[in-house]
């Protein structure tokens, strides 16, 4: 399972930045390409990724003083048709190989590198109202229940695990995306949804994770590029290279992702 | 004698048609005809048309019935706090619909201010049934119909109220005999305003109701969840959409200026 331990993860992003700090004093050659680095940079980036990439984003821009990186969040599958219909960025992260896929074969990115992972989990309000213990719950037609429509990539995900643990999930509702899901969790409209690690993560108190086995069976690996069409490719290939560096999955690590 | 139309008034609203009616045709000009039929007749896609027709209309007569008697207290009493009244009416219209599905949750949720007692009670909620559709469409019509209806109610001559009055005719029989079939084309507007603005709503349904074929899942969601995997079909969607309101609106429009 892909528990976090909190402490472990601060101690990480401790040590990424200590290991930053010494790369800059140490070896002031290293950081002069770097200083090159400079202007806006737009990042089309999925929803589960904002907390994470608004973090890494504060680094990189104190890293390279003079840039300011600009968020698009979404739905990944709504950012790929923004950028197959030109929307000007720089870099594009997706929260699954298929939606990058339809980038790529549009000739828009090149080279996607998988950065992390994240795994399903069951979010339940913070009393755990209808006592849901694991994803058998889901075949309960007295529980309330949400899951994600099995048109959108988390919706795909849960059909998988369902399969593989032989659940015949009985939902109340179809959301189009996790967040949706989410709220309806916290607002403790429903007794369960299947939503991501790091949604149950960002989520805080609000709401509690079970975790299942079944899980296993459908890890969703999120690829980066930067696209072919950016007008700031030098800060855009930087910020790759950030995303990908120990400080930004220290970054990835502490918002619950996995490494790949 | 036709009116001569003065170039100072024609430019502008040949731009405001223009501006109306070209993103229609773009729509007609892109939607996948070969397939339509394939489209237009598939399962899921008629059933959440007929579940926008049904709810919609119950959604309008909701919005009649609340909304004229509302209408009339605006525009006849004389409380001091009417400013105040009229300006929270009118907070539905600039409410992002998403957040008046929030706050429909606060209140009638299954832990809403309402919907806790009912649900201890009964163990019906209204959230993710067909009520919360048409309970979700009726909070974002209902100022519609009030502001035409009041603006009706206005402009009416209230000589004729007055005449009845001095003839010995009670309030309720001056409302229903004198001034209901003085304002009835101004409340077939607002009723029409209704009907269309809860046949296009989406934000306050997939939030408070959730996304369920059949039960929830209206034309407005069938298309935004198409929109997803694929976007000719939710064009193709619209087009139906479209073409079942503009429909439903000329008949219903002959058949009102016949009677008014």
């Amino acid at each position: 399972m892909i528990g976090t331990n909190p402490r472990r993860a601060a101690a990480s992003v401790a040590a990424a930045l200590l290991l930053a700090g010494c790369g800059n004093t140490a070896s002031p050659a290293q950081t002069s390409p770097s200083d090159a680095v400079t202007g806006g940079i737009t990042v089309l980036a999925a929803a589960s990724l904002t907390d994470a990439f608004q973090a890494i984003a504060t680094d990189f821009e104190r890293a390279h003083p003079g840039t300011e990186v600009t968020f698009s969040f979404g739905s990944s599958a709504t950012l790929a048709t923004q950028i197959n219909q030109g929307a000007p960025a720089d870099v594009f992260a997706a929260a699954n190989e298929p939606t990058m896929r339809t980038v790529t074969d549009a000739g828009a990115a090149q080279h996607p590198q998988i950065f992390v992972t994240n795994t399903l989990e069951i979010a339940v309000p913070r009393s755990n109202p209808g006592n849901i213990t694991g994803l058998a719950d889901f075949a309960d037609p007295a529980k309330k229940i949400a899951v994600c429509a099995p048109q959108v990539p988390c919706g795909a995900a849960a059909q998988r695990v369902f399969a593989h643990a032989g659940v015949t999930a009985r939902p109340d509702t179809l959301e189009s995306d996790v967040k949706a899901l989410l709220q309806k969790v916290q607002l403790d409209e429903v007794d369960a949804a299947l939503v991501y690690h790091t949604d149950v993560v960002a989520a805080g108190d609000a709401v509690e994770g079970i975790t299942f086995a079944a899980a296993r069976t459908a890890v969703n690996r999120y690829p980066i590029a930067t696209l072919t069409g950016a007008p700031n490719p030098g800060g855009a290939a930087a910020f790759v290279d950030h995303v990908l560096s120990p400080l930004g999955q220290a970054r990835l690590d502490k918002a619950g992702f996995a490494r790949p | 004698m036709p009116t001569p139309i003065p170039w100072l008034l024609a430019l502008p609203a040949l731009a405001g048609l223009s501006f109306l009616v070209l993103p229609l045709l773009g729509l007609l000009i892109r939607a996948p005809w070969s397939n339509a039929w394939q489209v237009i007749t598939d399962d899921e896609a008629l059933l959440a048309l007929r579940l926008s027709l049904i709810t919609a209309t119950v959604a309008m007569v909701l919005a009649v019935l609340l909304g004229v008697p509302l209408a009339w207290l605006l525009a006849r009493s004389d409380l001091p706090a009417m400013g105040w009244l009229r300006a929270v009416i009118t907070v539905p219209l600039v409410l992002p619909p998403v957040v008046g599905g929030v706050a429909l949750f606060t209140v009638l949720g299954r832990s809403g201010l309402l919907g806790w007692p009912l649900y201890q009670l009964t163990g019906f909620a209204f959230p993710f049934t067909p009520y919360a559709v048409v309970l979700a469409q009726t909070f974002v019509a209902l100022p519609f119909l009030i502001l035409s209806v009041e603006g009706a109610l206005r402009a009416a001559d209230r000589r004729y109220e007055d005449a009845a009055a001095t003839l010995g005719a009670r309030p309720l029989t001056i409302f229903s005999r004198v001034t209901l079939p003085l304002i009835g084309p101004g409340v077939a507007a607002g009723a029409v305003l209704a009907w269309a603005r809860a046949l296009g709503e989406f934000g306050a349904t997939i939030t408070f109701a959730g996304n369920f074929p059949g039960t929830t899942r209206t034309m407005p969601l069938q298309v935004y969840l198409a929109l997803e995997t694929d976007p000719s079909a939710a064009l193709m969607l619209s087009v139906l959409l479209l073409a079942v309101s503009v429909l439903v609106l000329v008949l219903l429009r002959d058949r009102w200026v016949n009677r008014w």
